[in-house]
Formats: C-alpha cells, structure tokens, sequence
C-alpha cells in the first residue's frame, strides 16, 4: 500500500503536552494548574440567550460572515473598548474560534516562501499554521530581561527581504506578556518602514492587569496592514462555544472570507446568538472576571517568588511563567517530577517554543483553594529537591 | 474600585479567607485590609461573620417561615417601634420593611410547625399594630446568599489543555 499521509503534515510535530496529559489521566488526585482556558462557567444570561435561540428554533445557517446583529455589536464594542473602528459589513467576519481566524489570515496573505516571523514563546498553532499555508516561519525568541515583550531591535534582525507577516500575540499565552502602547508604537515604525504585515492575535485583550489594552490596529498607518483577531473564549468564559472574529481591512477580509466559506460555511449559529448577548450585556461580567483572576495572579506570584522561582510580573491572561534553570533541571524534566512526584500538572515552556526552555506555563485559572492546595505541594517538592 | 468595596466584594463569599492572602489577592497590605475591616466592623458596614449551613442534610429539624404582616405605623415612629417589638425575638430570623401589598416580611425559624404557628398566633398576631399576617412555609431551598445549595459541579475541564 501507498504511505496514505501527506509528508509537509507528517513533518509537523504533535504537540508537547501530550505526555503530560496520559500521565495525568491514569493519576488520582492531580492538582493541574495546566489548563488553558477559564474556570468560570459562562454568564447565566449569555447561555440563557443560546437557550432561547435553540428554543426559537433557529438552527439554521446564519450568512458566511456571521450575524449582522452580532457583527454590529462587536464593531461597537471594538470603538467602545479599544478605539477601533471597523465597517461591520465589509472588514468583519465572525470565526470558530480565534484558531480559525489564525489560520485563514495566514492563508489569505501567504505566498510559497514568504516568511513569517513568530515570536516565542508563543501559542502553539502559529507556526504550523504558517507551514499549511507554505511559508516559511522564522522564530523570535523574546527574552526574560525584556519581560517577553517583542523589541524593535529583535524584530528589526529577524526580517529579510523575503519577510511578510509578523505575528504579534499579546497579551500572551504562555508568559503574561502585554505589550504597552510605547511598545507598540516602536513594532508599528518598523513594520511600516519594511512594508510588512501584521496578524494581531487578542483573544486575552480584556485580561490585561496593567492599563488598559492598546491594539496595534488603533496606531497611526497601522489599521490598513493589520488582521485584528479576538473572540470570545476567554473574556466571556465561552471556549467550547468556539467562537472568534477578524477584522482587516477589506481586500484581506474577502479572501479570509472566501476560504471561511469552502472550508465552514459559518461559525455556529447558537454560538453567535449567545455571543450578541455577551457583547452587548457582558462588560459587567468582564470586569469581575478581570478582578477575580487578577487577585489570584498576585496570589500566586508571590508565592512562586517565595518559593525561590523568580517570575517577572505577569501583566496579561491568566498565566504566569516562572523560571526554573536554578534547580539544575530541563523544564520537561521539572513538571514531569512534580506530577510524577506531588501530582501538580503545570506545562514546560518548551511546548510553546525552544526558547521557553527552563520555565514553566502555570495557569490561574482556578479557585483560590485550589491554587493554594497545589502552591503548597510544588513549595514540598522544591523543599525536597533543593 | 475603592479598597473598601474591594473587600466587601470578596468576603461577602468567602468570609473566611485569611486576611493575609487578601491583602495579596488586593495589591494592598496586611495593616490596610485589617485596618478597613476594623473601622466597617465599627461602622456596622459589616455586621456579623455568618455560616450558610444546610441543613436538611443534618440530622436537626428546623422549620423556617416567611411571614407577611400588615402593620399600622405609629405617629412619629412610622414601623420602626413595631419592627423593633418583632426583631427582639429570638427565633425571629429577619425583619424587612417591603413595599407593596403588605409591609414587614418577618422570616422565622422554629424546631416545628406547631412552633412556628404559635409564635405567629400567641405572640406576633396579638401586638397591638398588627392588623394581619399570612405565613409561608419554607418547602426547599435551593440558593440562598447567591450560593447554589446543591453539590457544585465538577471542574470539566481537561486536565491539560495549550
């Protein structure tokens, strides 16, 4: 028999927690602190909406680029929040999820050997996004001292003639690295100046802990060459809704859409329901999350910084990403005797790139008890291992 | 947010969270969170550490009753006298002023019924300004100070998730 699989898919590795995952799925009583999504159920009156959408029987598909009703909204909330505006007809399209938005925004853009810079550590579906789509990804490894911020000077090095897209992933996950407007502002000169551009992905913009969120696409020159991705997952507690929008502008945006069209037909229908509710009524509810996880992000940086684990301050999302290099250990090596050990599921860095080597994503994404319960048993395991 | 509303915010959930990891949890310090929690303990802003306890999974009967009670006020005192003369029993759980159809809710715990109806006819019916009452027994209670009583349900969620 012929071998049936494509080599480019063969080539692309699985990802790095799998193994973590079997471990911790044949163990009783495992604390994780290794889950990238909210812990929070979503608002009552969001799922009430999808109920009653269901109830109402629309179960049809809704058009290619989402609902109009919800479209409207989220281009309300984009200027109400962060000060950009888009024609909800022409530079919008509603997702499954910001994944999807990833994946077609690098579809609609690349040619064969266009390179597209990635910074790491970073969400894992990037680069392989960037292989489908035939470019060639080129890996900045953002650095501790500059608090895993994307610097001109790094960016600057990585670009070639070939270079096309830049993907700027903040707030981050897996650091908690926001970048702030001054930051921004030095990315945009560059990126302007080499006429590249730019695929912002914001699924964590409303859980930032510093200022408020600054989008790249709200800076001068920058609107007309940026993808501006977000959704819903994470501000609205809305992950298994799987859904996400895009906004460009709109010769980018049609062919985005076209792909969209072939491959999904439409974002789920109940999900957009839901979704106009949380964009419409859910500021209320944002913010008391935002409060809750930032509390628990001090918890727990305090006590990894006790601990003896230095960690720079988190700004953004819901992770914090401290540094293990001093126990003389490889970050794989480190979480897989901690679950092995003390049954704390936490994920080495290096699942978000090789440079996250010698650190490790830590979630707060749970109740304060259960964060407590789980700091307690990774202090016993340094305790022991120092 | 103000430091105050914060607080007020978090306990009013979880009361008995450790003032130290509060503090933290604020971006504040300790002295600060003790400090405002001493003066709005004062100011009686916050009133009493409670207990949201079940108990019909004891093996203690308890019965509890709303009761409607329609009033006349008294010249001066408006409701304050007579709602002072119901608050002072005991077994007398809550008192509220209501607007609408009647005008003190009275929410009652006794061991029985038999006790309920006789706290209700003997002392609450023969006060002088009161002029009805109508009771409601309590059959099952299913979310009391914006806690589920229900089990809560399980983290889902997968164990390790990118």
């Amino acid at each position: 028999m012929r071998n049936p699989l494509s080599e480019r898919i063969v080539e692309i590795p699985f990802s790095g927690i799998r193994k973590f995952f079997d471990i911790a799925a044949e163990m009783k009583d495992v604390i994780s602190l290794g889950v990238g999504e909210p812990d929070f159920d979503t608002p009552w009156h969001i799922r009430d909406e999808g109920i009653y959408s269901l109830e109402k029987g629309r179960t049809a598909y809704t058009s290619n680029a989402g609902l109009k009703e919800l479209k409207i909204e989220i281009s309300r909330y984009l200027e109400r929040r962060f000060h950009v505006s888009y024609d909800y007809d022409k530079e919008m399209m509603i997702t499954v999820g910001g994944s999807e938005a990833i994946d077609i925004a690098m579809r609609a853009m690349i040619d064969a050997g266009d390179e597209v810079l990635i910074p790491q550590p970073s969400y894992v579906s990037y680069e392989p996004c960037a292989v489908l789509a035939g470019a060639t990804p080129v890996i900045i490894n953002l650095k501790e001292e500059n608090d895993f911020r994307l610097t001109a000077e790094e960016l600057e090095q990585a670009i070639t003639p070939k270079t096309k897209i830049l993907v700027l992933p903040f707030p981050n996950n897996p650091t908690g690295a926001i970048m702030e407007r001054k930051d921004l502002e030095a990315i945009a000169r560059i990126v302007i100046e080499h006429d590249l551009f730019v695929i912002s992905d914001e699924i964590y913009a409303e859980l930032t802990y510093l200022d408020e969120h600054v989008t790249i696409a709200s800076l001068p020159g920058m609107r007309e060459r940026t993808v501006l991705i977000n959704g819903f997952s994470k501000a609205y507690s809305m992950t298994g809704w799987r859904l996400g929008y895009a906004c460009a502008p709109k010769e980018i945006l049609e062919q985005m859409l076209k792909i969209h069209q072939y491959a999904i037909m439409c974002a789920p229908t109940t999900s957009q329901y839901a979704a106009v509710e949380a964009v419409r009524n859910g500021d209320a509810d944002v913010s008391q999350m935002r409060e809750e996880y930032n509390g628990r992000r001090r918890y727990l940086v305090k006590r990894l910084r006790e601990m003896g684990m230095p960690c720079f301050e988190p700004y953004g999302a819901f992770y914090a990403f401290p540094c293990v290099r001093q126990f003389g250990m490889s970050s794989d090596e480190f979480a897989t005797r901690m679950l092995q050990e003390e049954k704390v599921v936490v994920v080495p860095g290096t699942a978000f790139g090789a440079c996250g080597e010698g650190f490790l994503r830590i979630s707060y994404a749970y109740s304060l008890s259960k964060l407590k319960e789980a700091l307690d048993r990774m202090e016993h395991f340094i305790d022991k291992i120092n | 947010m103000e430091i105050r509303e914060k607080i007020l915010n978090y306990i009013e959930t979880n009361s008995r969270v450790d003032l130290k990891d509060l503090a933290v949890m604020l971006g504040v310090e300790e002295t600060t969170v003790a400090n405002e929690m001493a003066a709005m303990e004062e100011e009686r802003i916050i009133c009493g550490y409670h207990t949201l306890i079940d108990w019909e999974k004891t093996s203690i009967e308890k019965v509890n009753a709303l009761i409607e009670v329609r009033v006349t006020p008294q010249r001066g005192r408006g409701f304050d006298s007579v709602a002072e003369r119901v608050y002072n029993y005991p077994e007398v759980n809550a008192v509220y002023l209501i607007s609408g159809g009647y005008d003190l809710l009275v929410t009652l715990e006794g061991k029985t019924l038999r006790e309920v109806a006789q706290f209700v006819s003997d002392k609450l019916s023969t006060l002088d300004s009161v002029l009805s009452t109508k009771t409601n027994f309590i059959l099952k209670k299913y979310k009391d100070h914006g806690t589920v009583i229900a089990k809560p349900q399980e983290d889902e969620r997968m164990l390790v998730s990118l």
